[in-house]
């Protein structure tokens, strides 16, 4: 059990795929202008994650090694176009405001990446795992981005129910008289991310210079006595 | 649509890069020498050209005769990876200079989404193939445009120095790329 938990946190925060290891930043930077597509869009990435990884880790031992990667790309290709179709059927607007970016997750580097460096090697519950992880992930990167760049940019946060095109609520949290709507442009998209990407930065380099001090002083205190 | 105001709109007004997200991460990881700037750029033209054609042949001569619209995300993603593929192969054998120069962005270019965002565009927008023609080209050479400019500022930055720790590397690099977005706003009442 504390195996599962292990793979969960470290695809999910310690190697998380926006932040740390900058993958996939196409779908991250273009639908995350407002939260309803973000989460969308990241629910989305999730079940095609879960479902590709689930697939190939249980055909890992049929699949020869010199023609995986092909073999990869019609499994991921094939799941992304069941989504897409179910997402056609079932959640038309959302579909629409994803636009080709939905279709674009057959070359989100994320899924290939899970595919070879994980789900090849490991049994199927830990590939679903490790999917889940990976995704949730991005899940997260891509609500932070999105809260950010929605209440900057228009001062409000609003979330629509995609299967009944009903809001689910919309909150003011301040007067978009005083709102700074270029960040739900694109500059906003790449800006943020910048800013996120150097506040992540800045934060491991005091937690990592912090780490040193009190081991040092642990050694002088050790010296001491 | 006239061709010219196509060529603007793909090329400028609404660039791959800077205002539909797409190709960021060749854009971001390919960008520190302009060199390597260009001859990605180029290689990107290249494929994206061909495979557009491809893939717009396969579709309407052989999916759409037979009904089967649904496989085209499938049999597009085929036919970019194994036409990078050959390509890689024919230039290893017979233009070996090219495929020195070329060869390690090549296998790079199956993973950027804007080839088969292309290649998908073309069949949802109902072009024709001489706009499917023009519309490849132009958006490929707006993203060897940006790129080409961004690696210069890139260039520049990274030799001066002078970038704070917390912001150095692709921090730095995605706020170089927000102001450029800004510049681009210029070219949007253009169309």
């Amino acid at each position: 059990m504390k195996q599962k938990i292990n793979i969960f946190i470290s695809s999910a925060f310690s190697n998380n795929s926006t932040f740390v290891l900058l993958l996939g930043l196409c779908s991250i930077l273009a639908t995350s202008s407002t939260l309803s597509s973000a989460v969308g869009m990241g629910l989305a990435v999730m079940i095609v994650l879960m479902m590709t990884n689930l697939i190939i880790s249980l055909l890992r031992k049929i699949i020869p090694a010199e023609i995986r990667i092909p073999v990869y790309i019609i499994i991921i290709a094939s799941t992304v176009t069941v989504v897409d179709m179910l997402m056609k059927a079932f959640t038309p607007e959302l579909t629409i405001t994803l636009g080709v970016y939905l279709q674009l997750i057959v070359v989100n580097c994320i899924i290939m990446a899970r595919a070879e460096v994980f789900a090849s090697k490991n049994k199927p519950l830990d590939s679903l795992i490790d999917g889940f992880g990976t995704a949730f992930g991005y899940l997260i990167s891509i609500i932070v981005l999105s809260l950010l760049r929605e209440i900057i940019g228009t001062g409000s946060l609003t979330f629509v129910n995609p299967f009944t095109n009903a809001t689910v609520f919309s909150w003011t949290i301040f007067d978009a008289r005083y709102a700074i709507s270029l960040m739900v442009s694109n500059t906003g998209a790449f800006l943020i991310l910048g800013l996120l990407l150097a506040a992540i930065n800045a934060l491991s380099m005091l937690i990592s210079s912090h780490k040193k001090r009190r081991k040092e002083a642990l050694i002088a205190k050790g010296g001491q006595g | 649509m006239g061709i010219v105001t196509l060529i603007i709109s793909a090329m400028l007004v609404s660039n791959v890069v800077l205002v539909r997200f797409l190709g960021t991460c060749p854009f971001l990881g390919v960008s520190k020498k302009i060199s390597n700037a260009i001859g990605l750029g180029l290689a990107t033209i290249f494929v994206v050209f061909f495979s557009s054609l491809l893939s717009y042949g396969l579709y309407h001569l052989v999916l759409k005769p037979l009904g089967l619209e649904f496989l085209s995300l499938v049999s597009f993603i085929l036919i970019i990876a194994s036409f990078v593929q050959f390509v890689e192969m024919f230039l290893k054998k017979y233009i070996p200079s090219l495929y020195r120069s070329l060869g390690i962005y090549l296998p790079l270019i199956t993973t950027n989404c804007i080839v088969l965002a292309i290649a998908l565009e073309n069949i949802g927008n109902n072009y024709s193939l001489v706009e499917t023609i023009v519309y490849s080209l132009s958006v490929s050479a707006g993203f060897l445009l940006v790129l080409i400019l961004f690696s210069v500022i890139r260039e520049r930055i990274d030799s001066l120095n002078r970038v704070p720790q917390a912001f150095k590397g692709a921090a730095i690099a995605l706020i170089i790329t927000a102001l450029m977005t800004m510049a681009f706003f210029g070219f949007q009442g253009l169309v």
